[in-house]
């Protein structure tokens, strides 16, 4: 299963992959994972990938081979849909950050992204997770409700992946992250 | 259960299951985390040094005291570091003595890609290369086996996508860390023309025996194709792994030591095959040695010399390639100053003097994009005071230049630059960004910031001390969120004849965790002007400006910029 985790620098996409990689040893699975650091983390576009199998070679995962992208913003998903392979799922918080070139004024950012996707991609789902984190108690675990819808929609192990999640969190912030999980997860019923 | 791990925490892991006592090395992408998950180790000492010279050299002298010992750093550190390198592959080792040099091909956090192999061949240095955590682990322990069997320096060699990857490691036990004894040797230890002459010789001898060696070493190895195809492929590192996605049929030879090659078994390997192919990232530095040692071999005519290569770009060039949707055209998001940066204010202020602006190496090479397009040159770490003595030299002293360097970066090589501007009395004038941290690389201390690696309290060089004692009679401290204090300086001191220093101080806003306040915009007039300081949190619509409260920090710039008043602290 090869996962793109595509967002802005400071989203929290190193948490998501955390967890996956985590949930990956709970199942005895092999895994892989390629990170970014450094400049591009500064409000950059970044993306990290997750693979996991029976035996991985590469970490990176290439153009038209993701089972799945997780994007923490919709310019981002757009940005990296080409990755998906046909069938896979495109799971999008359904967010707006302005990069600075549309800040500037120097480019517009487009309208009807989110149109556009939902009807070229039949495994398009959008979902408002920073409103779900917020009524989770916590804003910033719109990753960890990403994560829960991710787990419904691809029929991963809920009890294993609530694990990982306890796993990779700092114990104050269990409950509202687990929280955040279960609301995500009821989200795309 | 094996557990998931990012390759510099398995060389970590590998350095401390073999012992080693001392770790020394200057934070850079993609190296910082192996210091960083080494001292979280008990028994163990790690420091940051103030730059890769000084680690490699703590390291040789904790090698020769009888210490197994490391030092890490980035592809560009090892050009800081080459002097002590040249030399250390003389004297040789007592304790084992490996030396990690991260590269970074793509440049996701680099000024340049070179290929640091060339150091391993030009500096008589052997190389290894892993290709996962893994192997990160267990290559790092043999390399302090070979490091000390042969008496050699030995190089550890990992590229981003492979020093910023997870994969699973199986944990061992740490082995003894007994110190070798120390016996004092001048023909070993003293390197002056007459002991060097002498250990020359050993290091082209030990090159020989080495060369011989890594033929039988089995981290040099040939994976036989059960699917009978007609490539073979030299590889080694990440591209292994691409490699054996890529090109199942292929039969492949992984090498493990980069330098020395094992020529001769790759000479029987490549005999074996009809075609043989090397894929290597960056220089063709296999595949010109086989071409020296006759073996035909095609590869750089094929792949570039530039960037990363990937799953999708060997599958292209062996005309295998799946059908690839292209990306879509949308707006880029370039890295930005985080909103609240304290260094966003300093660059408006330069922008709006026009001034030439040397710049440096740090998060704050972000003020040369616009907006802000304040930046002029960027060369390498500390080159923004030796240039802008140099602008200053080549005008006769007319040239309206600044240079601008981060705390971290003006200890690691500004100093020196400073201290020669104020020798050769060129009259520059100098912004140290001073934010407390090493701010790019992911927040590491530094021997201005009063702590030490472990985060414990140390002993802090105070900046403005400092560049009193380097001769600097003119030495401002000003609030980098003042902007009128720092344009008042800026213009003192590029109207004086003298070298001066600003020191414009404030923590990085992403280690500040007290709550801040939040700007609110009230009687806009939409002109425009708080646009010019590209702050993320600031945006614009027919309406007027907005600034978004999840974002802002409440530094309060952009109310100093504001003509109009419209900008104020507001509650959040």
């Amino acid at each position: 299963m090869n996962i793109l985790i595509a967002g802005v620098g400071g989203q929290g996409t190193l948490l998501a992959s955390k967890v996956l990689g985590r949930y990956a040893v709970l199942c005895g699975k092999d895994c892989k994972q390629s990170e970014v650091h450094g400049m591009s983390q500064r409000g950059g576009s970044v993306t990290t990938h997750v693979r996991i199998g029976d035996k991985i070679h590469s970490p990176v995962i290439w153009a038209g081979a993701a089972d799945i992208i997780l994007a923490f913003e919709v310019l981002e998903a757009a940005r990296m849909k080409h990755f998906l392979r046909p069938g896979g799922i495109l799971l999008v918080n359904d967010i707006r950050i302005l990069p600075m070139p549309c800040i500037t004024g120097a480019a517009k950012y487009p309208d009807g992204l989110k149109e556009d996707m939902l009807e070229e991609i039949n495994g398009a789902y959008f979902i408002p997770a920073a409103d779900i984190a917020e009524e989770a108690g916590n804003v910033k675990s719109a990753n960890v409700v990403m994560l829960g819808a991710l787990c419904r929609l691809c029929g991963m192990d809920k009890e294993k992946m609530a694990q990982a999640i306890s796993d990779c969190v700092p114990e104050k912030f269990r409950d509202v992250n687990l929280k955040a999980f279960a609301l995500g997860y009821e989200r795309v019923k | 259960m094996k557990e998931l791990m990012l390759t510099n925490q398995a060389v970590a892991r590998g350095a401390y299951e073999a012992g080693v006592r001392v770790l020394s090395a200057y934070p850079g992408t993609p190296s910082t985390e192996i210091a960083e998950s080494f001292v979280k180790y008990d028994g163990v000492y790690a420091e940051w040094a103030p730059n890769e010279k000084v680690a490699l050299e703590v390291a040789a002298g904790a090698s020769v005291a009888g210490a197994r010992a490391m030092a890490c750093m980035k592809h560009v550190g090892v050009n800081v570091a080459a002097d002590p390198l040249f030399t250390a592959a003389y004297t040789g080792v007592n304790g084992g003595l490996v030396i990690v040099v991260a590269d970074d091909p793509g440049m996701h956090s680099s000024q340049n890609e070179q290929d640091s192999r060339f150091y391993a061949r030009s500096a008589h240095v052997m190389m290894l290369e892993p290709s996962d955590a893994q192997e990160a682990k267990d290559f790092t322990k043999l390399a302090f086996e070979l490091s000390e069997k042969y008496d050699t320096p030995v190089f550890i060699r990992l590229t981003t996508r492979v020093a910023h990857s997870r994969s699973l490691v199986e944990l061992g036990e740490r082995t003894d860390d007994k110190l070798r004894p120390y016996e004092k040797s001048v023909t070993k230890y003293t390197m002056m023309p007459a002991s060097a002459i002498l250990r020359h010789q050993v290091v082209e001898e030990r090159d020989i025996e080495l060369a011989n060696m890594v033929n039988t070493l089995d981290i040099n190895r040939v994976e036989r194709s059960r699917r009978g195809g007609k490539i073979g492929v030299v590889c080694s590192g990440i591209v292994y792994q691409y490699v054996k996605e890529a090109l199942p049929d292929a039969s492949i030879f992984k090498v493990g030591t980069v330098y020395p090659l094992p020529i001769k078994a790759i000479a029987k390997f490549a005999a074996s095959v009809p075609q043989l192919y090397v894929i290597e990232e960056l220089e063709p530095f296999i595949e010109n040695q086989l071409k020296k040692a006759g073996i035909k071999c095609k590869g750089k005519e094929i792949f570039s010399l530039q960037g990363e290569l990937s799953v999708l770009k060997i599958l292209e060039k062996f005309n295998r390639s799946v059908p690839v949707p292209v990306a879509a055209k949308v707006p880029g998001r370039p890295p930005v100053m985080c909103a609240g940066c304290p260094h966003r204010g300093v660059f408006y202020v330069l922008s709006k003097l026009k001034l030439t602006v040397n710049g440096d190496i740090g998060c704050y090479t972000l003020g040369a994009v616009p907006p802000l397009s304040a930046v002029d040159t960027v060369l390498c770490m500390g080159a923004s005071i030796g240039m802008a003595h140099g602008f200053k030299k080549a005008t006769k002293g007319v040239s309206h230049n600044v240079a601008v360097i981060g705390d971290s970066t003006f200890i690691h090589s500004g100093i020196t630059g400073l201290i020669n501007a104020v020798y050769n009395e060129s009259g520059i004038t100098l912004i140290i960004l001073d934010n407390s941290t090493t701010g790019m690389t992911g927040h590491q201390n530094h021997p201005a910031t009063g702590k030490n690696l472990k985060g414990d309290p140390a002993p802090a060089v105070l900046l403005d001390d400092l560049c009193r004692a380097c001769g600097v009679k003119d030495v401002k401290v000003v609030d980098a969120y003042d902007i009128k204090a720092v344009e008042e300086a800026v213009k003192s001191g590029i109207a004086s004849k003298e070298v001066s220093v600003i020191i414009a101080q404030r923590p990085c806003v992403l280690l500040d965790k007290r709550p801040k306040p939040v700007m609110t915009v009230d009687g806009c007039r939409n002109c425009g002007m708080c646009m010019k300081l590209g702050c993320p949190a600031i945006s614009r619509d027919e309406s007027g400006v907005h600034i978004d409260p999840n974002q802002c920090t409440g530094c309060g710039v952009c109310a100093e910029v504001c003509h109009f008043g419209a900008i104020k602290e507001g509650v959040r």
